[in-house]
């Protein structure tokens, strides 16, 4: 392998991957520096949702961003089944969150009607549904599902099965992908880029870091900035068990391959290894009281993963003054971005600068004005 | 006593599995005092060494052997303890605590523990051949499960391949029932004969010599045993028909009904894992084994491992871990008690002279590689249906290990949770990737490392903080 | 595949798969129990419907699993015979509410 790029990812993640697939895709020479087996990686973690109600509330822009993505989620899966075969079951079929009881459908409602009410914010068509209309769409809701909001434009997609194509692609594309090499240090030297790992030194003309919350590390050594704020979310997954659900929740989804998916907890601790047991226990009892039929299913697996997360909740892109052709990208929404991440950023990074009437809402510098509001993230 | 469901919430001793290690474990912690709950998956006591002891339809001494009977001395011993048992009991989650997940009857709970001794044993090496999962291959292991505990005998025609002290008990037993084996494949490498050379001083002093020389000589007066065997393939329309097999660079064709696989047994780490457990590759064994202490303590302050979970070393072994482990815990939470049970010395002795020519075997029985690193489309993950060059496949694009594995490829993600694919993965990948199965590491466990259903999960205990954690709106 | 040893003197048991009447023991595991049967008892995995017996008879493999008086995937070789037990054979992935 070389050890010279015009661009060198930081991270190897969906959003790192994406954005080397990306810039593979027109051409550029790159190269991916990963961690190894054994790391914080939300990309397989996540819930894989390609996910657009209830986001963007305190920040206009992220709306008609997340609406580009969810618009343009069926070419990156389309481009990904033609170069590797590999079908990511990419489904726009509209997604709810449900209410259990009065109080919480009244809360969602409230919710809705403050990013309705927002200037500047794209129509999602998002509508909170009664019990008798979500029992239509849903029939194997239980009696306590008091009813929902949906929104045409949520989907899902085989996050897993991404995160495979994507790598494949990055093969085809010559993309040089390069686990275990943790980057440590980065020097920017005569224009140039250097990249330090215990394997090595790669250099590179352009860099973008996409290491996740570790940007927040990274990002000063090129003059930027990337204040993450990291949650621990937990999920429950089912065995396999024939099609029951035809749209995904916020909280329960299932798979192509059949398995149920059950989320999601925020906590504030950040061991991914260990898990709460009783946090899981309302996870599933939640997810029992929605689906009652989901009771008697199997659980066969459970795992906490460490969410990417700025400090805000919205995504971070920016590009440096001090060390021209270096660039953050952060965000929480790896999979629903990451058809953006390919198509729209990686063009930009080849160009040498992001484009400011797009992006120049998600850069680092609104954290240095006032206290900035957390968003909500679905 | 036997119950239903665990009497209390908190005991001083969670002894997890009832084979010989948590036999004599839960018995000697009961002995001297204190509260011990013993916990076992299967309907009776014994472990899969004893199973069925004390229900199966096979009375009659001669045909189990002395030393399966032993095994009903011990039950009747644990059964004297004062140990509360409770059977058919699965427990899915241990954490670094010492709260265990338990799952009797469709309903789960927590209990805790001051001490938890964890007697999980082994299970068979995956023995990762092309077809064996057509209905029809089964481990050996399998066939003398339903022989001891339903008295059912292999009927059709079945040939038998492997290695190892097992397999030879195994066969003998078939035979004494008046099962049908056809052909015995071998797959001992010559080579190892030299290899083991260098321990078979100590051998010459195990208990296990002479009963093992009697066996083979017996199963080899019975059936057609092929040494020196390289390869073995099963192959069937929907279910085996034949098995075809390879020495010397030559094959050959059996037809077969049923093929049974046995290439020794290997820690099941699953539950030690979860709970965060420290393990490391045995170079020897080709298998994890847990970092334990000389009283069988773990990394984990007051998780102990006693029996094949400790490292495979057999019944014998297994008993006197079992005592260790216990003894340990009765000096740490009872010492006054300590008097009347035999001294750690004494325990420590004993195990010495039970392990004395377990390197022989280990060395003797080390299977082949190419009957742990398969090729092509062979499966290595059963659950999600997985094979060797998909591994591979994925190894080319960037998996570096197990973990990332999964996300390219879903191993290990199944029901069996890596039980029947985690070894063959990890030596797969580093022989692929040129590295150790230590540097390769392992699949990330936990909880719960076996299924419950979700209304389980559901009914256990909530505080506010995870309720908050949750419902956030 | 099996055959009963001749000196079994345990209960029998009758218990129904698919519907059929088949005589276990007591004390039989379900899988032991269909194993015995002599019917063709063939499961078929819930990813690509590839037709499995059980392999390792002691809870590990999840290849014995089955419907148990209606309930899917349970594993069977840890699952005794009780009289009147009717056990299906699974094709593919288990339904939900079963």
């Amino acid at each position: 392998m070389r050890n010279s790029y015009d661009v060198a990812v930081v991270g190897g993640g969906l959003l790192g991957s994406a954005i080397a697939w990306g810039l593979g895709r027109v051409g550029q020479r790159v190269c991916v520096l990963d961690e190894g087996d054994i790391a914080k990686r939300a990309s397989r973690a996540n819930f894989a949702l390609v996910w657009v109600q209830s986001k963007g509330l305190g920040m206009p822009a992220y709306t008609s961003w997340t609406m580009q993505a969810s618009d343009t989620w069926p070419k990156l899966a389309a481009e990904l089944l033609e170069q590797t075969g590999l079908d990511v079951c990419f489904q726009r079929n509209g997604g709810f969150h449900l209410a259990l009881g009065e109080e919480e459908l009244e809360q969602r409602s409230l919710l809705l009607k403050r990013l309705h009410n927002q200037p500047g914010a794209v129509d999602y068509k998002m509508e909170i549904l009664g019990r008798e209309q979500v029992a239509r769409m849903l029939p194997h809701i239980g009696p306590e599902v008091s009813g929902g909001s949906f929104c045409p434009y949520d989907g899902h997609v085989n996050s897993l099965r991404t995160f495979r194509a994507l790598h494949t692609g990055l093969a085809k594309f010559g993309v040089d992908y390069r686990p275990e090499h943790p980057v440590s240090d980065i020097k920017h030297v005569q224009g140039e880029f250097r990249l330090i790992s215990p394997k090595g030194e790669i250099r590179a003309g352009k860099i973008v870091l996409a290491a996740g919350n570790a940007n927040q590390t990274l990002a000063p050594m090129v003059g930027l900035k990337a204040p993450m704020g990291p949650t621990r979310g937990q999920i429950v997954v089912t065995e396999r068990t024939m099609p029951f659900l035809p749209h995904p929740l916020t909280t329960v989804r299932q798979t192509d391959e059949g398995t149920v998916m059950i989320g999601d907890s925020k906590e504030d601790m950040l061991d991914d290894t260990v898990l709460n047991l009783p946090i899981s226990s309302v996870m599933a009892d939640r997810a029992q009281r929605m689906f009652p039929m989901l009771g008697r299913l199997n659980v066969v697996r459970s795992w906490s993963g460490i969410r990417v997360m700025p400090k805000d909740g919205f995504p971070i892109y920016d590009q440096s003054e001090s060390c021209p052709g270096a660039f953050v990208t952060c965000c929480h929404s790896g999979v629903t971005l990451a058809s953006n991440h390919a198509f729209e950023i990686a063009p930009m990074v080849a160009a040498g600068a992001l484009d400011k009437n797009k992006l120049g809402a998600f850069s680092a510098t609104r954290f240095e004005k006032s206290e900035v509001r957390t968003s909500g993230y679905y | 006593m036997t119950s239903n469901r665990p009497m209390r919430d908190e005991y001083d001793v969670a002894v997890i599995g009832a084979g010989p290690a948590g036999l004599a474990a839960a018995s000697l912690s009961a002995q001297s005092g204190l509260s011990t709950l013993l916990l076992d998956e299967n309907q009776g006591p014994g472990g899969q060494v004893w199973r069925a002891v004390t229900s199966t339809p096979l009375k009659q001494t001669r045909l189990l052997g002395d030393d399966y009977w032993a095994g009903s001395k011990l039950v009747e011993e644990v059964r004297a303890s004062g140990a509360e048992i409770l059977q058919g009991a699965t427990v899915w989650s241990l954490d670094p605590h010492l709260e265990l997940g338990i799952s009797v009857g469709g309903g789960s709970q927590f209990i805790r523990a001051r001490r938890v001794i964890l007697a999980t044993g082994a299970l068979e090496r995956p023995f990762p051949i092309p077809g064996w999962t057509l209905p029809g291959v089964m481990t050996a292991g399998a066939a003398q499960t339903v022989l001891k505990s339903s008295g059912l005998v292999p009927s059709g025609k079945t040939v038998v391949a492997g290695q190892g002290p097992l397999f030879w008990l195994l066969t003998a037993q078939i035979l004494r029932m008046g099962g049908q084996i056809d052909l015995i494949l071998d797959t001992t490498q010559r080579l190892n004969y030299l290899r083991a050379l260098p321990h078979a001083a100590a051998f010459l002093r195990s208990p296990y010599l002479l009963k093992g020389l009697a066996m083979m000589r017996e199963v080899r007066s019975k059936v057609r045993v092929v040494s020196g065997v390289t390869k073995i393939a099963a192959s069937g329309d929907g279910r085996l028909e034949r098995v075809t097999y390879e020495v010397r660079g030559r094959s050959a064709t059996a037809p077969a009904d049923l093929l049974l696989l046995h290439q020794g047994v290997v820690p099941n780490v699953n539950l030690a894992m979860s709970a965060g457990v420290k393990h490391q590759w045995d170079e020897i064994q080709l298998c994890w084994v847990p970092v334990l202490d000389s009283n069988c303590g773990t990394s984990v302050d007051g998780i102990a491992i006693a029996g094949d979970g400790a490292g495979i070393a057999g019944v014998l072994a297994a008993v006197a871990r079992g005592r260790i482990a216990a003894r340990a815990a009765v000096e740490a939470l009872k010492p006054e008690a300590g008097a009347k049970a035999p001294s750690m010395d004494t325990l420590r002795a004993a195990l010495a002279k039970v392990e004395r020519g377990r390197r022989f075997l280990d060395v003797l029985f080390q299977p082949p590689k190419q009957f742990r690193i398969p090729e092509g489309d062979t499966v290595v993950c059963r659950c999600e249906e997985v094979t060797a060059q998909d591994i591979l496949d994925s190894v080319a694009i960037g998996a570096t290990g197990p973990n990332q594995l999964k996300a390219y490829r879903r191993t290990g993600m199944g029901p069996c949770q890596g039980r029947l694919c985690g070894l063959t993965v990890t030596e797969l990948m580093a022989d692929a990737r040129g590295k150790t199965p230590e540097e390769i590491g392992y699949y990330r466990l936990r909880a719960p490392v076996k299924p419950i259903t979700l209304s389980e999960l559901a009914s256990l205990p909530k505080d506010e903080s995870a309720t908050k954690a949750v419902v956030r709106g | 595949m099996f055959k009963r040893f001749d000196g079994d003197a345990r209960q029998p048991v009758e218990i129904f798969v698919d519907g059929r009447p088949v005589m276990a023991r007591e004390g039989d595991t379900v899988s032991a129990a269909l194993l015995a049967s002599g019917l063709d008892v063939r499961r078929q995995t819930a990813v690509s419907g590839a037709p499995r017996l059980p392999y390792c008879m002691m809870g590990v493999c999840f290849d014995c699993l089955v419907t148990i008086d209606g309930m899917g995937n349970r594993q069977g070789c840890l699952v005794p015979v009780r009289p009147g037990m009717q056990v299906e054979i699974q094709k593919g992935k288990r339904e939900i509410g079963r």
